[in-house]
């Protein structure tokens, strides 16, 4: 249980009272993407969405999409790809591409630059995320026909 | 999640330090490492090398890794020299009571300078453990033979001892020498080039995988119990002073702790921190604004700058008599150039925790400059040194921005204060108009042709915003010892910068002047280190003037740029004149240019496409680049579509982090070139946020960028050349590259950066393009 002003933005709290990293706070105007969560298979902003607006709702966090101990196949893409310099927007580029991917799994080039264009990154990692998207639609393309012939 | 944590008993005494693989710190601000906090002596073996029982290493080094992956190649280097399987090592960079001062980072000197004594302290180790295996196993050392940390009789391979079995959780008790930490040797020699068996692979960072599942531990996560949240409320407009404080208004918010004030620096200090969010924009503070405009305002600044005194000028640079030559022209071509104040304007804005426990004084912090903050918060707060660490942790880069840590400096002053701890961040439109700015030029170039196009006469003369340019992490530049009224007797002289190309021209003359703005102290518009500080804007101005000269002597611009590399012999130590031609050649081939003259004929459709090229080099490290790019001719966009870079730095330790690194670089460059500039009207800065101060985006991205490492030198016969810095020479040539191209496709010459859509439709309507 966590007791906070009901306008505090999301956040804070995942930040402080639940000791979440991946968030992070990097404008806090909704500008930058840094502080992404996923809620409702949507990409959201955490700096600017109070928390009385959450009632009930499932929070994904960058913590929470590896499964069963294996990495989610963006993760895995961002490794393979080396994207991050810094890192620090990685959080929201990782989990902006994810809510991307579940809706549309095979973007083109023009529909992931698009659905990226929010997401900001100051060491500039952009043409190596653009790739790891591209690697990640892939994998999981082929995690998919994999699925379907066993099944 | 991360792998399993080792903790091991740092051989220097008390201090026990918990790794996980990653090499991130536990923390444990009340336990261990209670203070206080000596330096540690650089001329001790084990303040460098830890080796385990289980036959690993931990290398120590003062250094910190800004996002290039300087760490992963730190344990290249170090492994090498010591022959231990890289995935047996771990570094801990920048913590400044468990790794020797090297300075941390800056100056892309982390290789080229930084990294010998890390090799030669490594080679030490090595020829110690030989040393030791050699009386273990009643052999000569010659006699010996390692390989991944095994040490064995070469005549009989079932004799054999680990490094773990030596020497660990034992002190190698190895005393070295040297005048000074870069100096750091022991006895041993370091190995040859051709000896090198992970310098030159490209090992994955080891500090990708916890960034990307959310495990690691950043700066700006750092918390201890009974922390305290502190904002900063800053002056209103530049060098406003503080009347009074309403402490009444924010009497109402929750978890208000309090207001602090000192001369003009004001902080609220909360239990929370949407608390104390709160209470910084509520609090009612009453500012006088001077007297005077604090500065001209962005629309105004070249003219300012074009009329202003100098504050220093450099004595004219002169080689035969350019005046006479001018004179003796053919065509005479003239140009002037203006590049804006850019900002850091990181990603994260600036952030510190400083706990006061145990009557010392901690401070976690992505201080690039962790040991120079260390001595700076002495200073500033009067406290030994010895009672003070800086714990260095992953943070935003901002490439340059760190250097002077304000958080840091402020997260100390609010902790020792209080006496609890406490987390600072600055909020996004402090950080955007309060951070560190890379200067603003103007440059004017004339030059002189012959009847044949040759370059005969070349004057160059630089002037620079830069005045009163901040020093790393000084106890009376940070801003908060600005605002409480500490200042140095005289400001920085600041610096201008010169073309930096082997270029033979027969007759130049190169001058440079610093300028000041009106306000020098507690003012947004503050100069600091922008990767490389100044090298993009004078590279903007040469190389995009080396091509008004090609243009108007009807050369193909790679051509005129080679009959200048050619027609001279002369080249330095470094070979950099041959390394030159060969980075505008390797280039030229990727891209396939076509020798033709710019600007090409004009495209009928929407789109017009161009290339340009622009070259140049930072200390020994080469870079020649090729832009290809696309003008909207009703948007005025430009989108550099393909990007070739040939980049020479010497010896390479990992292609992969080097190539990434560039990448990033070039474009950081491309959003300078396009988007970047600081706005301001006369006593304030009005770029405050990403709406304002825009950035590169995923949209700018190029379909290509091709990085061809060069590595080295093309002749043979010539010794190996050593690492050289990278990170950013890349960075400098770019921003003419793109003009250079636009020239191309449209033949209108972009001289004023950045190159916004209407910058751009202003300039092609005025040519009828």
């Amino acid at each position: 249980m966590v007791d906070v002003d009901p306008a505090t933005p999301l956040l804070y709290v995942l930040r402080n009272d639940l000791d979440l990293h991946g968030p992070r706070f990097g404008c806090g105007l909704g500008q930058c993407g840094a502080c992404t969560v996923i809620i409702k298979g949507e990409a959201v902003r955490s700096c600017i969405r109070p928390v009385s607006t959450l009632a009930g709702a499932e929070i994904t966090t960058l913590e929470g999409i590896a499964q069963n101990g294996k990495l989610h196949p963006l993760q895995q893409a961002w490794i393979d790809e080396q994207v991050p310099a810094c890192g620090f927007c990685q959080n929201g580029q990782i989990m902006t591409a994810k809510a991307l991917l579940d809706k549309n799994p095979t973007p083109s080039d023009a529909q992931i630059r698009q659905g990226m264009a929010n997401t900001l990154c100051r060491c500039m990692t952009y043409y190596r995320i653009q790739s790891a998207i591209k690697r990640a639609s892939k994998t999981m393309a082929s995690a998919r026909v994999e699925s379907e012939v066993i099944a | 999640m991360t792998a399993t944590r080792r903790d091991f008993l740092k051989t220097s005494g008390a201090l026990v330090v918990g790794l996980t693989v990653a090499g991130d710190i536990v923390l444990d601000a009340q336990g261990t490492g209670a203070g206080p906090y000596p330096d540690l002596d650089y001329k001790q073996l084990d303040s460098w090398i830890v080796i385990r029982p289980d036959n690993t290493a931990t290398f120590f080094v003062g250094k910190t890794d800004l996002g290039q992956g300087t760490g992963t190649a730190f344990r290249q280097i170090m492994a090498d020299e010591l022959d231990m399987p890289y995935d047996k090592t771990s570094c801990v960079m920048g913590v400044t009571d468990v790794t020797v001062d090297q300075g941390g980072s800056g100056g892309s000197d982390a290789l080229q300078t930084d990294g010998y004594p890390m090799r030669r302290v490594a080679a030490e180790a090595r020829r110690v453990l030989l040393e030791m295996a050699a009386a273990r196993l009643g052999v000569p050392v010659a006699q010996l033979t390692v390989s991944d940390g095994v040490v064995s009789v070469t005549a009989d391979a079932s004799k054999r001892v680990t490094y773990g079995e030596l020497i660990g959780g034992r002190k190698f008790n190895t005393t070295l020498t040297g005048s000074n930490i870069n100096a750091t040797t022991g006895a041993a020699r370091l190995k040859d080039v051709n000896q090198f068996k992970i310098v030159g692979q490209s090992p994955k960072r080891y500090d990708i995988p916890p960034k990307v599942d959310g495990s690691l531990k950043w700066a700006v996560d750092v918390k201890v119990p009974g922390m305290l949240h502190a904002r900063n409320v800053k002056p209103p407009v530049a060098g406003a002073t503080l009347v009074s404080i309403d402490e009444s208004s924010v009497k109402n918010v929750p978890g208000l702790v309090k207001v602090v004030s000192k001369g003009n620096y004001v902080a609220v200090v909360c239990e929370r921190e949407e608390q104390a969010i709160q209470a910084a924009r509520q609090l009612k503070v009453n500012w006088q604004k001077p007297a005077t405009a604090a500065f001209p305002s962005s629309e105004d600044l070249y003219g300012f700058m074009r009329t202003a005194k100098p504050t220093s000028s450099t004595p004219p640079s002169i080689v035969g008599n350019p005046d006479a030559a001018m004179m003796t022209a053919a065509k005479v071509v003239e140009a002037e150039y203006e590049i804006p104040f850019q900002g850091h304007t990181s990603i994260g804005p600036a952030h510190a925790m400083a706990d006061p426990s145990n009557n010392q004084l901690t401070i976690y912090s992505n201080d690039m400059k962790s040991y120079g903050m260390r001595e700076g918060i002495a200073q500033f707060l009067q406290i030994p040194k010895d009672r003070i660490r800086v714990v260095w942790m992953e943070g935003p880069q901002a490439y340059g921005r760190t250097a002077a840590d304000d958080a840091g400096f402020e997260a100390a002053y609010l902790a020792k204060e209080l006496g609890r701890p406490v987390r600072v961040q600055w909020m996004r439109n402090e950080e955007t108009a309060w951070d560190t700015k890379g200067p603003a030029f103007v440059v004017k170039a004339r030059g002189g042709l012959d009847a044949q196009g040759n370059l005969i006469a070349f004057d160059y003369d630089a002037r620079a915003a830069d005045f009163g340019h901040l020093g790393y992490n000084e106890a009376d530049t940070v801003l908060i010892a600005q605002l409480m009224g500490v200042r140095p007797s005289s400001p920085n002289r600041g610096s201008s910068a010169v073309p930096n190309e082997m270029y033979a021209i027969p007759n130049r003359r190169v001058t440079t002047h610093v300028v000041s703005l009106p306000t020098v102290w507690e003012t947004p518009l503050r100069t600091g280190n922008l990767r490389d500080p100044n090298g993009p804007q004078s590279t903007f101005a040469s190389e995009s003037f080396i091509d008004e000269l090609a243009a108007a002597a009807k050369v193909d611009a790679m051509e005129f740029r080679m009959r200048l590399l050619t027609s001279s012999k002369d080249d330095d130590s470094g070979f950099k004149r041959a390394r030159s031609i060969a980075c505008l050649k390797a280039a030229a081939d990727a891209f396939k240019w076509d020798t033709r003259p710019s600007p090409k004929r004009l495209d009928s459709g929407e789109i017009l496409t161009g290339r340009g090229i622009a070259y140049t080099y930072r200390s020994q490290t080469v870079v020649a680049q090729i832009a290809e790019v696309e003008v909207n001719r009703r948007t005025g966009r430009v989108w550099v579509k393909r990007i070739v870079c040939a980049h020479d730095c010497g010896l390479v330790i990992n292609p992969e982090a080097l190539r990434r690194t560039l990448e990033g670089g070039v474009l950081h460059s491309v959003s300078r070139t396009l988007h970047e500039e600081v706005r301001f009207d006369t006593e304030k800065v009005t770029s405050v946020d990403w709406a304002t101060y825009p950035t590169m985006t995923h949209l700018d991205t190029p379909e290509s960028i091709e990085i061809i490492i060069v590595n080295g030198d093309p002749n043979p016969k010539r010794p190996d050349l050593p690492h050289y810095g990278a990170g950013e020479t890349v960075c400098k040539p770019t921003l003419a590259a793109i003009a250079n191209a636009v020239f191309d496709a449209t033949g209108v010459r972009m001289r004023r950066v950045p190159f916004r859509n209407e910058r751009v439709l202003a300039a092609l309507k005025t040519a009828k393009v």
